[in-house]
């Protein structure tokens, strides 16, 4: 117990800095205001290049909100349609790209006429633009696709649609194919992505430690914080910083709410944690549909700018991820400070350690287990809403394609370890990133998921964990 | 669309490809959890490796024989490799461990690195591996009626797989039975109600789960086989979902029973059915739009799941007693 107490107060030594270093380096910075005033579009010039296209639906209509990964010799990127249906990258090395439109994107009903030209390859030369089309619609007769395969209602085709990219980062993008400057990029990409998966997984872990459920539903509380800030920015027309207040307060308000009318309930009735575990599959999977019910299966974009970017020595980035950094950062001081520092977090982790005897001592289980889920569910509606905006876009399923990615950290940690979900998610945000540089970048949730397993092989108890908690 | 038309539409679904396919991923669920309290959230996993296995095989030129036993010793060879880490560990780790192995198949299937192989995300053409399968029907071709059932004899969506399907579909519960019945079945249950008593009475716990690990995971390959061969291989339709809807499936019918996951399979696309074409006819386009009629349904099911697993955890046959949920 002594032992584990000094660890924590070292990582919370450690976050601390990082919040002093984070705050230094925020102060170089320029004005976030321009994050909003930044122009769309593409200048070609002797440095750059444009990739642009346009497409529209069956019917001539623009198709809003579609997300195509540019790949190739200057790093790789992503786009998404605006409201006239274009889109377009710059990238700053001449080469072979790699344009690939993510079909799960395609505004409903919507195919590509010609599945087959989908990844395309085109030649890019600086100073000029170059054009990249995807025609919708139907194949042409004796096609491709289901023409002949597709002879009974399909079940699950519409259902189950891509879950894996929801887009990819801001300025990802850089440099050669292999250089110092490059890792660089990748790695602030990672350092960025790990902090904010870290927002969501510390409230997983959290809900885990206190009540040893596995909640498979929470990434649907990461994708209600983004859509709750997508709704205030675009149909309630709030300014960013309001839309993520009510969407924190909306996500704190839902965990509330679970606590109080599924999971107290339950565990009164006594039902195990693994048949809870199996409701929380079920509570995901009817969450992501009356998502996709209400908002559809296309990109939401909380913001529709297209990001300032910022060059700090060899790694660009923008002004928003900057600024999403620091909130988190200083959010998850915050939590360290009110688990270590305050009579609660005290009781919390007590509760973590063991349930029994924290309850035999005095302290309300139930209560503070409340708390855990009201924590736990505002920080992953932060994470949503500041996922939302690094990831340029969320949709229906965003939470649920990140949530493996959460199990992963907090599995890497040690299962209930609030710290250690919070290492566990930078090394895994870096690895996702950094492992662009050598598998192809749709695969990188794959070597993240691949971390797991292997750490499950090499040290089951995760980094922080401690061998007694395995059974 | 009239009612009649929609009652032979629902009817149909009782013997469709599909509703096959999934009981069958069903029943290797019940291999995993009903008999030995395994949490396998990767059924989907194994089902798309067989899928691939199957077609990508075919698509090079092995017949049918080849192509099957591709499809089957992937599936072995992916559940042994699971096996290893995890079945040491606690339950929800396994859970993790499957959900995010069956994640990686999807992730690499669809990555546009091996688009010549399976084609990424826009899949395998069902015409570019249904050929063997199809040349191997004793019947002749053309159009057959049944009643108000009518289907093309051989061609994709058609009596031959409904046959080829259920048939397996068959077998595998005539295996479960023997099965359920055998010792080295008595020692699964054992291992499912007291991990640690059959340790004491000198069995190899970790191997037999692995047998059973691999056993289902190879009845899932080949309901991913049977799944695919009235449409494509498409790996985005064959992700989590498909896993969450075989374990409603299981658990409707009822987890460690003989006809539980027939029983599931069939109530749960036939009210998934009727709930989607009463709605189509019943609900205004303006109320809800044809593709919210199918997200509906998908809620509908999510929410079934939660309400099967608080109060009628042991499905419709199955027995209180012999419950798999929570015995650790």
């Amino acid at each position: 117990m002594r032992r584990a107490a000094t660890r924590d107060r070292s990582t919370a030594g450690a976050l601390a800095a990082l919040g002093v270093l984070l705050l230094s380096l925020l102060l170089l910075l320029a004005d976030p205001g321009t994050a909003r005033a930044a122009s769309a579009g593409c200048v070609a010039d002797a440095a750059t290049g444009c990739i642009n296209g346009t497409i529209r639906t069956a019917d001539q209509q623009p198709a809003v909100g579609v997300v195509l990964d540019v790949d190739g010799p200057g790093g790789a990127s992503s786009a998404t349609t605006d409201a006239d249906g274009r889109w377009t990258v710059a990238v700053t090395a001449a080469g072979e790209y790699t344009v690939t439109l993510d079909v799960a994107t395609l505004p409903a009903g919507e195919t590509l006429r010609d599945p087959a030209g989908n990844p395309r390859t085109v030649t890019v030369a600086l100073g000029s633009s170059t054009g990249a089309l995807f025609p919708l619609g139907d194949p042409p007769a004796g096609g491709s696709g289901g023409s002949d395969d597709a002879t009974e209602p399909e079940p699950g085709s519409t259902a189950p649609a891509a879950d894996g990219e929801v887009g990819a980062p801001a300025g990802s993008s850089d440099s050669g194919s292999f250089s110092w400057g490059r890792l660089a990029q990748q790695a602030s990409s990672g350092l960025v992505f790990g902090v904010l998966l870290a927002l969501a997984s510390v409230g997983l872990s959290l809900i885990y430690g206190t009540t040893g459920l596995s909640n498979f539903a929470h990434g649907e509380q990461v994708t209600l914080g983004a859509i709750v800030a997508y709704l205030g920015v675009q149909s309630l027309g709030l300014p960013l910083l309001v839309a993520g207040v009510l969407a924190v307060l909306v996500g704190a308000a839902s965990g509330w709410l679970q606590d109080a009318g599924i999971w107290h309930p339950l565990r009164r009735r006594r039902v195990g944690t693994t048949q809870q575990m199996i409701v929380t599959i079920g509570l995901s999977m009817a969450l992501q549909y009356t998502y996709q019910f209400f908002f559809g299966g296309g990109a939401l974009r909380i913001v529709t700018t297209t990001p300032t970017m910022v060059t700090l020595g060899p790694v660009r980035i923008s002004a928003t991820s900057l600024w999403s950094l620091l909130i988190a950062a200083v959010v998850l001081a915050g939590v360290a400070y009110f688990l270590l520092g305050t009579r609660v977090g005290r009781a919390t982790r007590a509760v973590s350690d063991n349930p029994a005897l924290a309850a035999a001592s005095g302290i309300t289980v139930d209560r503070i287990v409340r708390l855990v889920w009201v924590l736990g569910a505002a920080l992953a509606a932060l994470g949503g809403v500041l996922m939302g905006l690094y990831l340029n876009a969320t949709s229906w399923n965003m939470g649920g394609a990140l949530l493996l990615l959460m199990f992963a950290a907090v599995t890497l940690g040690g299962l209930g370890q609030a710290f250690g979900a919070l290492a566990g998610s930078i090394v895994i945000g870096l690895v996702v990133e950094m492992s662009n540089l050598v598998i192809p970048s749709d695969m990188r949730y794959a070597g993240a998921l691949l971390i797991l397993i292997l750490v499950l092989l090499l040290r089951p108890q995760g980094i922080l964990g401690r061998a007694e908690r395995i059974g | 669309m009239d009612w009649s038309r929609i009652l032979v539409n629902v009817a149909g679904e009782i013997f469709a490809p599909t509703t096959a396919a999934y009981a069958l991923a069903a029943i290797g669920l019940n291999v995993h959890f009903g008999l030995t309290g395994l949490l396998n959230m990767g059924q989907a996993g194994f089902m798309l490796l067989g899928a691939y296995g199957f077609a990508i095989s075919t698509i090079a030129g092995w017949p049918l024989w080849a192509a099957v036993l591709v499809a089957i010793a992937c599936a072995a060879v992916f559940g042994l490799l699971l096996g290893i880490p995890t079945l040491k560990l606690r339950g929800d780790y396994l859970a993790i461990v499957t959900i995010a192995a069956a994640e990686i198949v999807r992730l690499v299937g669809r990555s546009t690195a091996l688009t010549e192989l399976t084609g990424a995300s826009s899949g395998l053409r069902g015409n570019s591996y249904k050929d063997t399968f199809q040349d191997a029907s004793p019947f002749p071709d053309g159009t057959v009626a049944l009643g108000p059932f009518e289907y093309a004899m051989n061609a994709s969506n058609s009596w031959w797989v409904r046959i080829v399907g259920w048939a397996v579909v068959a077998l595998a519960c005539l295996l479960i039975w023997l099965l359920i019945r055998s010792p080295w079945g008595r020692v699964l249950k054992g291992i499912r109600e007291d991990e640690d008593a059959v340790r004491s009475l000198g069995k190899n716990v970790y191997s037999y789960k692995m047998q059973a690990l691999v056993l289902g995971g190879v009845i899932g390959a080949v309901a991913g086989i049977i799944y695919v061969l009235p449409r494509a291989v498409q790996p985005d339709s064959m992700g989590r979902p498909m896993t969450f809807f075989v374990w409603t499936i299981l658990l409707l019918g009822g987890a460690a029973t003989v006809f539980g996951p027939v029983l599931g399979s069939i109530i749960f696309w036939v009210s998934l059915m009727l709930i989607k074409s009463v709605m189509r006819v019943g609900v205004p386009e303006s109320i809800m739009r044809t593709e919210q009629i199918e997200q509906f349904g998908w809620i509908v099911v999510g929410v079934t799941l939660m309400l099967l697993v608080i109060f009628r955890p042991q499905g419709i046959l199955g027995d209180k007693k012999e419950l798999a949920i929570d015995v650790r």
